[in-house]
């Protein structure tokens, strides 16, 4: 092939821009699949202790605001369909739409951001934090607007039982506290270790987010390739590839929240 | 027929071997930002030396400590330490990259007959992937270093003072390079084959380099997660894996070796590859059985997948778990089993030769198999009970991955080397050596069993009276191992200096990689080769006065 | 720009299915919220997992264009998730299996200031 006919995105070890297209695509889809198998990883621990003790989720899950949690999902959703039209746009040549939807996308990864930001400040301020920062306080509570009554804080401070766990152990005076414990016995006794729930809530939503962060990094990168006309019916690999990525997020997206938000 | 073997008193190498990829472009910049495989591969093998070099001076340190009872040269502390040191080093920079990234980058491509992978800056940063992880471990050794072994077990994991955050952190980084060499690979096979090069038409390599991709992709991010969480537990006490905040530590169990059931696949099934390769050259017969070892190669993948809980068999799995791995656990021997077997039949009536790579061939269905066979004895769920933790287990996998991998790699690092390099090595001295790993090996390891079997338990400072002779034996057996690396680190060296001039195919092998020069020149190939049989030694006539062989339809194309 | 949308290489997704697509997933999302506001019992989870994989169809099939690509690309996905469900499933079969040895609140915490 002579130099004149070689473009100048076709890289030399491939013999036609198909070939490229093609491995490039078999590339980003087997990245996308260590991706989910990632995720997954943290959706099976979700699995093991939903399973293991749906109290703690159906109990927990009223701090969660589904209004915030909703409006995310719809935001996502929207920025994925101007994702995919952008990739559309650059197949065919249209830079100012390109450019156009690209922004619209990065707004929609901002708003997102945004609110998962407000979600986390009202989680820190109430002290529902994961693992052993567990540490609920009751002012403004309220605010999370339960669907169902939720048991009254006994103020403020670490809530938890003052029975030291290890005194319930078998060689221990205490008789373990059940741990089945289910909403039908009464709205007022929170069950023991609610704190795995937002363990798992800060773990997934935060990998989210830093995925989340870094597809808009790419975004903003092809964003200024796009005014750059770089891309072009003969060359959008790119955009594919991170429209891809930012679809993925999505997809994660719409799991974690029936998963995490709309329980029972 | 003659042989090919280089003499130590043959032609000196001229300072200037021609244009190759060697010599292509000079200076720190073209080799630290090559997109050439070839040189990546290099790097790598330098790379994945070093941390052998690292991991091995710690297990002559663990033993040394080991030859007597009590403190012997270090303290309980520093001795956890060290076996960490050797299991994370040994697993994590040099074996889990090992085959795939030094040798598999470098003839990939060239069995494709291809200029390059599909992704050469994705290879790069492979490359440079791993060495920012080696600087995160070599920083946590040099900060005081990690005491919980290389399997990071909660809960002592999420409590020790000790540098797990680093160590783990470094692995972490690992795992992407892994997963981007995978990733390449697959693609690479995928979309990078020539003309008339079918599925069935690849060599063994190949499909052992794309089973061993397969698990790189699906089962590294498990790690990935896994490391992610034992930080957040560390750094923001989550809970997840501490039972007092209503965690599971079993659930790291079952993470953790979701992955590494399947890297140890990682580990031997690219080995597998070189002996395909090495034993069918070295005998001048087609590879006997090639679909079913292909198949197995894939088998072996999938079937990984299925039977990580044998490592788990005493740690509070449930009996219906532990029976159902116990069965899988048999069902993964076959495909090995498969594969052996077919080799043998290939070195049936072959035309052997006794070349190192050879050896290092034969050695590997001795060695292999007595490890793939020991791992029945564990998979067997009643004499797991009992060997558990001993130092069978340890047996058990230094055999596969020592006397599996290892001895592979060096077979492969022999009947490549002069492809890479265009230099031929002294093959008295290689000789010499591979019987010096041979008897270091199995003297240090067979103890091992035996003692394991007696009830010697695996990671313990110090041990009972009656394990005595047994650990004086081991020990004494792992310093003539070393003898013998030292004396390959030697000729092979010195066959960079001093070794007599490669021809294009001095072993007569078919597969694309000898039909271009030793070295190779920047490019690969002056023109894309046309796919044969890549086990069809008929046309290939050893020529004396060229010191190698050539192919009646390459004919005056040989080496300058 | 030629009359029907092609590119030189890859499949161009018709706009009125990108804003079918996306018309559809806001409806569902809207049914999976009603849905969580009403106790089917055990088959809470199920429903909501239903609707979300219905959901993730359409985004893969259109939006990540599986339905127009190399039946290879959907391979990978599906291959990745039968792998994570064979994950999910064992582990989760094993730890329900050991659940009664399980005594909460008893075992070590973290009480040491790790790096």
């Amino acid at each position: 092939m002579s130099h004149a006919e070689h473009p100048p995105y076709l890289q030399h070890h491939f013999e036609t821009a198909e070939q490229q297209f093609d491995a490039g695509k078999l590339g980003i889809w087997l990245f996308l699949a260590t991706e989910i198998l990632l995720f997954g990883g943290l959706f099976c621990a979700y699995a093991i202790y939903r399973a293991n003790h749906p109290e703690i989720f159906v109990y927990a899950h009223h701090y969660l605001d589904k209004t915030l949690g909703g409006t995310n999902t719809v935001i996502l959703l929207c920025s994925s369909l101007t994702m995919a039209w952008a990739v559309r746009a650059s197949q065919l040549g249209q830079r100012k739409l390109l450019v156009l939807l690209l922004v619209l996308t990065l707004l929609g990864g901002a708003g997102f951001m945004g609110i998962k930001y407000v979600e986390y400040q009202q989680k820190w301020k109430h002290g529902l934090l994961p693992g052993a920062h567990f540490a609920p306080h009751d002012e403004g509570i309220e605010a999370a607007a339960p669907e169902k009554p939720i048991a009254p804080l006994a103020g403020g401070g670490a809530d938890r039982t003052t029975i030291p766990p290890s005194a319930e152990g078998p060689a221990g005076t205490v008789p373990p506290a059940s741990a089945d414990l289910s909403l039908r016995e009464g709205p007022t006794r929170r069950p023991s270790n609610v704190q795995i729930f937002f363990s798992i809530y800060f773990l997934m939503t935060g990998l989210h987010g830093i995925h989340v962060l870094v597809g808009m990094i790419a975004i903003g990168w092809i964003l200024v390739r796009s005014l750059r006309g770089h891309f072009g019916p003969d060359y959008f690999t790119p955009v594919d590839f991170v429209g891809l990525y930012w679809h993925l997020v999505d997809l994660i997206w719409i799991f974690l929240f029936p998963l995490l938000y709309l329980i029972g | 027929m003659g042989t090919a073997e280089g003499t130590a008193t043959g032609a000196r190498v001229s300072p200037r071997l021609g244009d190759n990829y060697l010599t292509h472009t000079r200076g720190f910049a073209s080799w630290a930002l090559t997109l050439d495989h070839k040189r990546i591969g290099v790097m790598y093998l330098v790379a994945i030396l070093t941390a052998f070099l690292l991991g091995g001076v710690a297990a002559l340190l663990v033993r040394t400590e080991l030859i007597a009872r009590g403190p012997t040269i270090m303290g309980a502390d520093a001795y956890n330490k060290m076996f960490t040191l050797h299991g994370a080093a040994m697993v994590f920079l040099f074996i889990i990259p090992g085959i795939p990234a030094a040798l598999g980058n470098f003839v990939l491509p060239l069995m494709l007959g291809a200029k390059d992978v599909a992704f050469p800056r994705l290879n790069l940063m492979s490359f440079w992937l791993w060495v920012v992880g080696a600087l995160f471990a070599i920083g946590a050794v040099v900060a005081g270093g990690v005491d919980t072994g290389w399997t990071f077990y909660t809960p002592y994991s999420t409590t020790t003072n000790t540098n797990v955050i680093a160590t783990t952190f470094g692995a972490f980084i690992l795992g992407f390079s892994s997963i981007f060499t995978g990733m390449n690979f697959i693609v690479t096979i995928h979309k990078l084959r020539p003309v008339g090069m079918t599925w069935f038409k690849m060599p063994l390599f190949l499909w052992s380099l794309y089973g061993t991709a397969m698990i790189q992709v699906l089962a590294t991010p498990v790690l990935a997660i896994t490391l992610l969480l034992l930080i957040a537990e560390r750094a923001l006490k989550v809970g997840i894996f501490d039972p007092a905040l209503g965690g599971d530590p079993v659930l790291y169990q079952h993470f953790f070796w979701f992955y590494s059931h399947p890297a140890v696949y990682i580990m031997i099934l690219p080995a597998m590859g070189i002996i395909s390769e090495v034993i069918s050259v070295h005998a001048r017969k087609h590879i006997f059985g090639y679909r079913f070892i292909a198949l197995s190669s894939i088998a072996i993948a999938v079937l990984g997948f299925l039977v990580w809980g044998h490592h788990m068999f005493v740690s509070g799995q449930s009996g219906m778990a532990n029976a159902i791995f116990s069965v899988l656990t048999f069902s993964v021997a076959i495909p090995s089993a498969i594969k052996v077997f077919n080799w043998l039949a290939t070195l049936y009536k072959g035309d052997i030769r006794l070349s190192t790579a050879m050896i290092y061939g034969l050695m590997f269905l001795v060695t292999f198999g007595i490890g793939g066979l020991t791992g029945l004895h564990l998979g067997a769920l009643a004499v797991d009970v009992h060997l558990h933790d001993t130092y069978f287990v340890v047996a058990h996998f230094h055999y596969v991955m020592f006397g599996g991998t290892v001895v592979a790699l060096l077979a492969g690092l022999h009947h490549w080397w002069p492809k890479m390099f265009g230099v031929m090595f002294d093959e008295r001295l290689g000789r010499i050596a591979a019987a010096l790993i041979f008897v270091g090996f199995n003297t240090t390891f067979f103890t091992q069993f035996v003692m394991g079997s007696h009830g010697m338990p695996r990671r313990y400072y110090d041990y009972v009276p009656q394990f005595d002779l047994y650990h004086q034996i081991s020990t004494i057996g792992s310093y003539v191992m070393a003898a013998g690396f030292f004396l390959i680190a030697y000729y092979l060296i010195l066959s960079l200096v001093r070794g007599k001039r490669a021809p294009m195919n001095p072993w007569g092998g078919n597969s694309l990689e000898w039909h271009t020069p030793s070295p190779p020149p920047h490019d690969n190939f002056s023109e894309t080769p046309v796919a044969e049989d890549p086990y069809d030694y008929g046309k290939l006539v050893y020529d004396p006065a060229k010191g190698g062989f050539a192919s009646r339809s390459y004919e005056g194309a040989g080496a300058s | 720009m030629t009359p029907h949308a092609q590119a030189r290489v890859g499949h161009v997704v018709p706009l009125r299915v990108l804003v079918g697509v996306l018309a559809t997933l806001l409806v569902m999302t809207y049914v999976t919220v009603e849905v969580s506001r009403h106790d089917f019992g055990r088959f809470n989870l199920w429903i909501a997992l239903g609707v979300a994989v219905f959901k993730a169809s359409l985004v893969l099939l259109f939006f990540m264009h599986l339905k127009y690509d190399k039946p290879f690309n959907a391979v990978i996905v599906i291959t990745s998730l039968a792998f994570l469900m064979l994950f999910i499933v064992i582990a989760l079969q094993d730890t329900v299996a050991y659940r009664p040895q399980q005594i909460p609140g008893y075992g070590p915490s973290i009480k040491t200031n790790p790096k």
